[in-house]
């Protein structure tokens, strides 16, 4: 207990709280539509393309978040439309574009710094490194997100329950579908940061996944997995500080466990 | 002006058309039956008058002051995945969204919608249970609920009994006639319930990749394509009295 009154009172740990919470807040609710909607796969392309565009900015020496924000957003776009038009294979082609992407990025490091600490932070997670602009940063277009959800909340669950009849009634479904991936784009960048490239989607997919075990409503699925992904953040950077464990890792783990409780409970309960 | 009218309309998936000619229009208050062979091009067509898919060629109009936003809709099959988590209330409001515009929640005039369409296809108890743990009636009422909320004026209905027991049939097609008589909306039903559309439709379509025939229902039961359809022996001219008894 005391190591964790402790570990408050580093300004660093607060500031990471912070922007973890708010990254969390944003992964979470965008993950019930995303895997309600079939899209798991784009997060995990997109977070491939997210490295290899981190990667090329460090090797033009240009600030890293605010050159990948655009480059994911494009390519959330393109994703989109592939796996809305049925005739290309939706899955190769994303596997297609996230293998180059990484390729590129791969290649920019090792012909520019080298495997230096910026590139394995961008690969694992170093929400501890965070400097205060990026968690500026990161508060600031997570709040953004949230607001949009928020705001759009009915259009989203009407776009995710059944596109086509959104599409019928005069819904215009491609532009919120276009919205979420924009979204998603963002928190994935912002993610990165926080818990690493190859590990963010398990922040999308987890908390969502979890409250569906238990959660009838659309609506308690989408509080139950904010509440979880924050609750898991917490768990994870407090156990990565006792045991001195990376935090990205930790919080994966957090929601790992969250998953099977949750799991072993809609089991029970049925 | 009729509420839709398609002129010479073609419709085709990729090049291969599935549907041409086709002219045929919708007045207010009718109740019209698009009936067909599976694969006929029937619900294609319905999702043309959605704008789900572009013609191919000719064109369709609304009329009478009739928008995009003023349709409901029930799909021939919701592709819903089995475990998405949403309750009856969820899924019948959100037929209220089309006229939200960007307005983001609903309001509380938009909730009595639910109600009341829920209570009229008796679901109001259901309300705050899941979707998915409903049985496929009780779905398909909740999927009529939702595509009321969305509609004071045209319903279009894709095979809205499938799967249904007879009585439950009974039940929807006679809040169907109701809709269409009391409350004046318009319906456009596709079926192969061929006994069904005879009894309460006012207009019949019938499709096989052209149009067999359009016109009115006392008319069809006459026509060629009607009497073969409904299983009678074309040969024999005369109209039979006993159909309509
Ligand atoms: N999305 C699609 N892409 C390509 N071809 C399609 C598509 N949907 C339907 N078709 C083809 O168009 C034709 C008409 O299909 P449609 O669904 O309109 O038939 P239907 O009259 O509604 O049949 P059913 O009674 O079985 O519902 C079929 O031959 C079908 O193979
Ligand atoms: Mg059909």
């Amino acid at each position: 207990m005391a190591d964790i009154m402790q570990m408050f009172s580093y300004p660093f740990m607060v500031r990471a709280l912070i922007a973890g919470t708010f990254i969390s807040l944003c992964s979470a609710l965008l993950g019930v539509s995303l895997v309600l909607k079939r899209y798991s796969m784009i997060g995990d392309g997109l977070s491939h393309v997210g490295f290899g565009a981190l990667a090329v900015a460090m090797a033009l020496g240009a600030a890293p978040l605010k050159f990948a924000i655009p480059v994911v957003i494009i390519a959330a776009f393109f994703l989109l439309r592939i796996s809305e038009n049925s005739t290309i294979k939706g899955d190769s082609a994303i596997a297609i574009i996230s293998t180059s992407a990484l390729a590129i990025g791969i290649i920019s490091v090792s012909l520019s710094t080298g495997m230096n600490t910026d590139v394995y932070n961008y690969l694992f997670g170093s929400i501890l490194a965070m400097s205060d602009s990026d968690v500026i940063l990161s508060v600031i277009l997570s709040a953004i997100v949230i607001i949009l959800f928020v705001f759009f909340y009915t259009k989203i669950f009407t776009i995710t329950f059944d596109e086509n009849f959104a599409r019928a009634t005069g819904i215009r479904a491609g532009i919120y579908n276009m919205l979420i991936a924009v979204l998603t784009a963002v928190t994935i960048v912002l993610g990165m940061r926080m818990i690493g490239a190859l590990l963010i989607s398990a922040l999308i997919i987890f908390p969502s996944l979890s409250s569906m075990r238990v959660c009838k409503s659309f609506k308690a699925v989408v509080l139950c997995s904010a509440v979880i992904s924050v609750i898991c953040l917490f768990a994870g950077v407090c156990a990565s500080y006792i045991w001195a464990a990376p935090t990205g890792a930790s919080v994966v783990i957090a929601n790992l466990t969250a998953f099977i409780a949750f799991s072993v409970a809609g089991r029970i309960r049925m | 002006m009729s509420l839709i009218r398609c002129k010479d309309l073609k419709l085709e998936y990729e090049k291969n058309v599935v549907l041409k000619g086709i002219d045929f229009e919708v007045s207010s208050g009718d109740y019209l039956c698009v009936v067909g062979e599976n694969g006929s091009g029937k619900s294609t067509l319905m999702k043309a008058i959605l704008g789900l898919i572009q013609p191919a060629g000719g064109t369709i109009e609304f009329g009478d002051g009739l928008h995009r936003n003023e349709i409901g809709y029930l799909p021939q099959q919701t592709a819903v995945q089995k475990n998405f988590p949403a309750t009856v209330r969820e899924v019948v409001m959100s037929g209220c969204l089309n006229r939200r515009g960007l307005r983001p929640f609903y309001s509380s005039h938009d909730k009595e919608e639910a109600y009341k369409n829920m209570k009229l296809l008796d679901i109001d108890l259901h309300a705050g249970e899941s979707y998915r743990g409903l049985s496929g009636g009780q779905q398909q009422r909740v999927l009529l609920a939702r595509a009321l909320c969305a509609t004071s004026k045209l319903l279009l209905l894709d095979e809205p009994v499938t799967g249904l027991d007879p009585i439950v049939t009974r039940e929807m097609y006679s809040v169907i006639a109701d809709l269409n008589k009391k409350n004046g909306i318009t319906v456009i039903m596709i079926s192969h319930d061929i006994e069904a559309a005879a009894e309460y439709a006012s207009h019949i379509l019938h499709l096989h990749n052209y149009q067999l025939f359009f016109g009115s229902k006392e008319d069809y039961v006459r026509s060629n394509a009607g009497r073969q359809f409904l299983g009678q022996d074309i040969t024999d001219e005369i109209p039979r009295g006993d159909f309509y008894g």
